[in-house]
């Protein structure tokens, strides 16, 4: 039965690890359990304490601002574009706030939300993902009615929703459709690329506005799309960059949370992207184009001010570049002096109104017209919500 | 050897039971001081880390609730491994009978939604408790009619149901209503499950322990688990005593199943009112984390899934008090995993150091005995 000695080795080591840990164990919970109550005492004190320097009103408590991301703050992409306003937000006088990154759209953000509320006294939080609202912001915001719940999606309904809501979104397509100049004029096959999540209305205004805005250029321009079916899929979004780059596009965009892997891709690669959510010039120095970049900041800092002045804030808060709240990434040493001057005519036209991006006689990839001749659909048209096809142009089809 | 049979089993059995509790708690204490040279490398500091997370998993009413809660889907995808763990299966598939199992119980929920609200809570349960445990009895099928490994195939079975998932949402069940967030019609407010009386935690709270227990008292007390318990001490034992060692597996893998899926149904019912993406939200694989831990046993799952519940509730206080980044939950969970896993090795040895003696008798008996003691 083995080796009466080496059994005894084995025996003793592990037994003496444990106790060792035990030992170690022990001395941890008394340090702590020693070290709660002062600090306890500390955590109470602190926000009364120092104060700042005083908001507006002679208020000289900071006012406790939370922001709520679905994925980590430094994703290159959807949650860092929101970080980026949290950021200016923080810049605020007499403006505390709060972040908590990687909450899933469960039961965990209620108890983020509620934990922020009654634990650390926010009276404003903006939980930033679309899938926050229903049932989650609802619910809180029938229990806390003190606290303002700010949400991005545009999915406030007047009379419906709780008063103490607002949901705001951004005609972030605009931007697309400028980005799509951009890219038809660099382009050298004509061939561009987009890598989207999934078939809903928000991803396929992008589609169809980035291939809208590069056949205003080149109208042989086209676009090929892949779906990969959720938000955060990085293997995949690398598998269908390379797929489409092998079928000979020169120009990728996309609508996934984080474009970082597919911009990386296309960098290696060595054709150009053009960016979504959030600036990713950095990843792809040769390559990067522009790209459709939500400016956050503009609209949370204008909400906290007219939160803290205890005026109404709009329920329901859209704009698009004419506003500030969406806007293009610095063009790119790639882009031709030609594509930029377009593409800022494009952005001129659409900030003054005289563009419409969805304009009849429109029709989608099969053939059918979706949008009549002599019909013209802008940004705030309610039918725009409810897309549901891809634009003449555009290769591949809804999932 | 000298001493009588049965005090060699009462000795055994009791260095046993001490060295149940002590060698977790002894591996949760060193997990939790590795944790904490981990934190002070990432600059915080040690102590208000333990003082934050003691605050935002027990310290308060509300964050014993928050834990409470999160713990309740955990007990259930934890038995989805524990139940079939104990005939010698490992499976990791939880997710994927959880989604389905949500799925079923919203449209359970469509399809019956006039019948009286407890009606329809039954039904919803029952569909999902059926569709999961189907998935995964798939798994255990699989296993003993054509040798195809669980562990592999209950994992690769996780993506397709999420295929399968994701389809149905987005295609045929999908609401008109629900445009940019594609989710099944509503259950409405009628048939959602509500609040335990006095508290802020929904009934699947009371279907995790009542399911802990009752797989406890199956596996413990009854012939069903004295067969799966030999069945799972030796297989070749189990077929020579002519034990229907298929129809036990299967039946394992569907209970395990029933139980992920029940835990899908509590979340439609409970919380989103509705089937969509956000029931895909990793319960399935912190249930495998929870059931090893637990070592696979049905009632150790309880406090077990509270601490990784707790965890996960002073994540987000660790995040906003103590500016770590929210990867840090997920060191502190890692580091728990193998330092419980390797605490395994220990087992046996640390009774075995002070009564050596009994080992030879140990090694003496055959296995089947041995398991049933």
């Amino acid at each position: 039965m083995g080796n009466p000695r080496l059994s005894l080795v084995r025996c003793r080591t592990p037994g003496m690890l444990a106790m060792f840990g035990m030992l170690l164990a022990a001395a941890a919970l008394s340090a702590a359990c020693g070290k709660a109550k002062e600090g306890e005492a500390k955590a109470s004190t602190a926000p009364a304490g120092p104060g700042g320097p005083g908001g507006p009103g002679g208020n000289d408590k900071p006012v406790v601002v939370g922001f709520i991301y679905v994925g980590p703050k430094g994703d290159y992409g959807y949650n860092q574009a929101h970080a980026e306003g949290a950021a200016a937000v923080a810049k605020l006088p007499g403006i505390k706030i709060l972040e908590e990154e990687n909450v899933a759209e469960t039961v965990a953000v209620q108890k983020t939300m509620e934990s922020m509320a009654s634990l650390d006294g926010a009276t404003l939080i903006f939980p930033t993902s679309f899938g926050y609202f229903d049932p989650h912001i609802l619910k809180m915001a029938d229990k806390f009615k003190g606290v303002t719940f700010l949400h991005c999606g545009g999915l406030y309904q007047d009379g419906k929703h709780p008063g103490n809501v607002g949901s705001y979104f951004g005609y972030i397509d605009e931007a697309q459709y400028v980005a799509g100049v951009v890219a038809g004029l660099t382009s050298k096959s004509k061939k561009l690329g987009f890598i989207a999540a999934k078939p809903i209305p928000q991803v396929l205004r992008n589609i169809n506005a980035f291939t809208l805005g590069a056949r205003s250029v080149v109208p042989e321009a086209t676009t090929a799309v892949v779906f990969t079916g959720d938000w955060s899929l990085p293997v995949k979004e690398a598998e269908a960059a390379n797929s489409l780059i092998d079928q000979g596009i020169d120009v990728i965009t996309m609508h996934v949370d984080s474009p970082k892997v597919i911009v990386e891709t296309a960098e290696r690669r060595g054709i150009y992207s053009s960016g979504y959510h959030a600036n990713q010039s950095t990843l792809a120095p040769r390559g990067y184009l522009t790209g459709a970049e939500w400016n956050w900041a503009k609209v949370y800092t204008e909400y906290v001010a007219w939160v803290r002045a205890g005026k109404s804030f709009p329920h329901l808060l859209r704009g698009g570049l004419k506003d500030g709240f969406v806007r293009l990434s610095p063009y790119g040493a790639a882009v031709p002096d030609a594509a930029k001057r377009k593409a800022d005519e494009a952005k001129a036209k659409l900030i003054d109104g005289s563009l419409v991006i969805y304009k009849g006689p429109l029709k989608d990839n099969a053939g059918a017209v979706v949008i009549a001749d002599g019909t013209s659909r802008a940004q705030t048209d309610i039918e725009l919500e409810k897309m549901n096809y891809l634009v003449e142009g555009v290769v591949g089809k809804l999932p | 050897m000298t001493e009588p049979g049965t005090a060699h089993g009462e000795a055994r059995r009791s260095a046993a039971l001490v060295e149940a509790v002590v060698l977790p708690a002894a591996a949760i204490g060193a997990s939790l001081v590795l944790f904490g040279v981990f934190v002070a490398l990432a600059g915080a500091d040690p102590f208000a880390t333990y003082r934050q997370m003691v605050r935002g998993a027990f310290g308060t009413w509300f964050s014993l609730q928050s834990s409470l809660q999160r713990a309740a889907p955990l007990m259930l995808t934890a038995l989805c491994t524990a139940i079939p763990a104990r005939l010698g299966l490992i499976v990791i598939g939880g997710e994927g009978a959880l989604v389905l199992g949500g799925l079923a119980a919203a449209i359970a929920a469509v399809a019956i939604g006039a019948a009286p609200p407890i009606v329809v809570t039954l039904g919803m349960a029952l569909a999902a408790v059926v569709v999961g445990g189907l998935w995964i009895g798939v798994c255990a099928g699989l296993r003993v009619l054509r040798g195809v490994n669980e562990t592999i195939s209950s994992l690769l079975l996780t993506y397709i149901a999420i295929g399968i998932f994701n389809h149905l949402v987005e295609g045929p069940l999908r609401d008109p209503a629900s445009l940019n967030k594609p989710s099944t019609a509503p259950i409405g407010d009628a048939n959602a499950l509500g609040h335990l009386p006095g508290m802020d935690v929904h009934w699947g709270l009371v279907f995790g322990v009542v399911a802990c227990i009752a797989s406890w008292v199956l596996v413990g007390r009854t012939t069903y688990g004295f067969a799966a318990r030999i069945v799972g001490g030796n297989v070749r034992a189990a077929l020579l005593a002519g034990l229907p060692v298929r129809r036990l597996v299967v039946a394992a893998g569907f209970l395990g199943g029933g139980c992920a899926g029940l835990a899908g149904m509590a979340e439609v019912a409970a919380v989103h009112g509705t089937a969509n993406a956000s029931l895909v939200a990793g319960y399935g694989y912190s249930g495998i984390l929870v059931a090893f831990l637990a070592r696979h046993h049905p009632l150790a799952i309880m406090p077990v899934a509270l601490l990784l519940g707790g965890v996960a509730a002073s994540g987000g206080l660790l995040q906003r008090s103590v500016g770590l980044p929210d990867a840090a939950v997920n060191v502190l969970q890692g580091i728990l995993f193998v330092v419980i896993l390797a605490s395994e090795t220990l087992r046996g040895r640390l009774a075995g150091r002070r009564l050596g003696w009994l080992r030879a008798t140990a090694v003496a008996e055959p296995a089947p005995v041995k398991e049933v003691g």
